[in-house]
């Protein structure tokens, strides 16, 4: 069978692998710069002409992400969208489906901030997203898209490793891949099923105890070991779902570290640097959480120097700076305010950092 | 002394007593956490009786809420979820949405449902959800330690309105019952209490008629039920009682809000 390709903005390019992914549920509430992902499923109509999955608008993002809560308790497969503001809204809801142990997909099509910001595309909330913006020792595993393809890729990703660890999944994007269209090769329609998980409130058969979902535990002790049991999986995820990317590292004297948008900038930077004789490298994390903290720390053996490029004051820094624990400089570079770096700025910053 | 209550059982059947009454197995048997006095072990026993009559056990769900009763799950024999302050409303909606053959509810206090959750509460409303949603209401915040909640009465001393709730301060008691029942969805909105027997016996046959309700998908069906929190009102059990029939009901008062329409 021939591929089906087809050209999508990546915000369509979400929801179209949403439906095809077998996905049963969204729920959420419009935001610039993603509102598209429900107008999308809204055009398309799945509850009625494709796979049987809802499409909601909620009140709020407040209510959108309990919507999820609700429908993820019974074992399906549920997601939610929103961009910068929004998602501040749901990180209450977020913290619960963590410390419920639920699975869901979390779309953040960022946008710049602080406050209502600017709808122009941002990545300054990657401190909300890897560090936990809700209450609680808690993380979600995030995956940071840097083409369309992808966007579209995550989708199933995302709900299949949140199934997996029964743990919310965030897919942060920023509003210029939301907003691009590009090519997408798309996957075959799956069944929208709902397998029998044990741990789902759905009625209470007479051969079995009650099932309750919570993440209420008021004994001290009972609370800590269930946080223990949640680090531990949590050190699992650390150890089995680090994915990132390296472009022309063989033989790099310096390391650019840069995800989403900021990597196709760096993939620009990395032509000039060369056509002058500088070997500069990329490492593109895929998951920021977890991140691919050991394979920096190894490179930091090789490279003199490493620059992440950021769309925000330099968040993501500091986890390289912890990977590498002091063992060769690290810089960041980045604009603010929703503009994007033109790759000869960065270059022209790069070679003050470093080289002159 | 310790008496070992499955052996004194055993020993009264064998002298030939008859069970004339038992406990729901939609109870667990934990016992209460409630204080003595307060209702909300009575609607939880109503809505497990129900559940039971009804022969819904291994298709109902339930929503527990912040407040007294955020461990409902401990004493409801049944798959239940906690949801966070106010959104019991919204869980259930995503619950009942992506299950629609399930019963499903939400059980909720007076902050719960009428402050912090007062914007899913109406809009679950006003989609219209085939859900059931128990709305417990005393007039205080209980768990917290009795402060103001948004159905005090005027006057009514609170830990955060200890000279009593002043309008011009504070705002008036908010019945939002009401103000649902205006929703064209709402089908079914009742005020119950469950202070002497007969109106615990009014109350269940509310709530039964809450959960057959989910069977015609006409919309939310709500029960409020008016109770007394004798702890946060600083009052004995018997001295709520009479204070809840006194002042609370005057301002709540029992009965029907909208009833369906009778097809004939």
């Amino acid at each position: 069978m021939s591929k089906e390709i087809k050209l999508l903005k990546g915000n369509e390019a979400i929801a179209e692998a949403a439906i095809r992914c077998g996905c049963d549920a969204y729920f959420g509430y419009p935001i610039t710069p993603q509102s598209e992902i429900i107008e999308y499923l809204a055009a398309e109509d799945p509850y009625n002409k494709r796979t049987g999955m809802l499409v909601l608008q909620a009140e709020s993002e407040v209510a959108a992400i309990n919507m999820v809560y609700g429908a993820a308790c019974t074992g399906k497969k549920a997601m939610t969208s929103s961009s910068s503001p929004g998602m501040s809204l749901k990180q209450e809801g977020i913290s619960y489906l963590a410390g419920a142990e639920l699975p869901c997909l979390i779309v953040n099509v960022a946008r710049g901030g602080p406050g209502l910001g600017t709808i122009q595309p941002s990545q300054a909330d990657y401190f909300q997203t890897v560090k936990g913006g809700g209450h609680g020792d808690y993380n979600m595993i995030v995956l940071a898209p840097y083409t369309v393809q992808e966007q579209y890729d995550f989708v199933k990703l995302g709900f299949d490793l949140a199934f997996k660890y029964t743990n919310p999944v965030m897919i942060l994007s920023d509003g210029a891949i939301g907003q691009m269209m590009e090519k997408v090769t798309l996957s075959e329609q799956l069944p929208r099923e709902t397998p029998d998980h044990e741990w789902t409130a759905k009625g209470k058969p007479t051969n079995r105890e009650r099932h309750y979902i919570t993440s209420l535990y008021l004994q001290s002790e009972v609370m800590e070991q269930k946080n223990l049991q949640l680090q531990a999986k949590y050190s699992e995820i650390r150890a089995n779902e680090v994915r990132y990317e390296e472009i022309q590292t063989e033989d790099a004297d310096y390391l650019l570290v840069a995800y989403g948008i900021s990597a196709r900038i760096a993939r620009k930077v990395v032509q000039l640097a060369r056509a002058e004789g500088i070997k500069v490298g990329i490492l593109r994390p895929i998951t920021l959480w977890p991140f691919p903290s050991a394979r920096l720390k190894e490179l930091a053996q090789q490279v003199k120097g490493m620059l992440t490029i950021e769309m925000s004051a330099g968040q993501m820094i500091e986890d390289v700076r912890l990977a590498v624990e002091g063992a060769v400089p690290v810089k960041h570079y980045g604009r603010m305010g929703g503009i994007i770096a033109t790759p000869t700025e960065v270059f022209i910053n790069f070679k003050k950092l470093f080289i002159e | 002394m310790e008496i070992d209550v499955e052996q004194y059982k055993k020993d009264l059947l064998a002298q030939g007593a008859e069970v004339v009454f038992s406990k729901t197995k939609n109870l667990t048997d934990t016992p209460f956490s409630y204080c003595g006095g307060c209702g909300h072990g009575v609607a939880h026993r109503l809505i497990m009786e129900v559940i039971e009559e009804m022969g819904i056990t291994d298709k109902t769900i339930g929503v527990a809420p912040v407040g007294c009763a955020v461990i409902a799950y401990e004493f409801w024999n049944i798959d239940a979820v906690q949801a966070a302050h106010g959104r019991a409303s919204a869980v259930a909606t995503g619950i009942k949405r992506t299950n629609p053959e399930k019963f499903v509810f939400a059980y909720q206090g007076d902050g719960d449902l009428a402050a912090i959750g007062t914007a899913e509460t109406v809009h679950t409303c006003n989609r219209g959800e085939n859900i059931a949603i128990f709305f417990i209401n005393n007039g205080i915040y209980g768990m917290t330690g009795g402060q103001m909640a948004p159905t005090s009465l005027i006057g009514m001393p609170s830990s955060t309105a200890p000279y009593g709730r002043n309008p011009d301060m504070h705002g008036y008691p908010l019945s939002l019952t009401n103000l649902l029942a205006q929703l064209p969805g709402t089908y079914y909105i009742t005020r119950q209490a469950v202070n002497t027997a007969a109106n615990v016996r009014k109350c269940k046959k509310a709530i039964r008629q809450a959960f057959e309700n989910q069977k015609l998908k006409k919309g939310v069906s709500l029960v409020e039920i008016v109770t007394n929190c004798n702890s946060g009102w600083k009052m004995t059990a018997r001295q709520a009682n009479k204070w809840l029939e006194e002042n609370m009901l005057s301002q709540y008062p029992l009965g029907d809000i909208k009833v369906p329409k009778t097809d004939n």
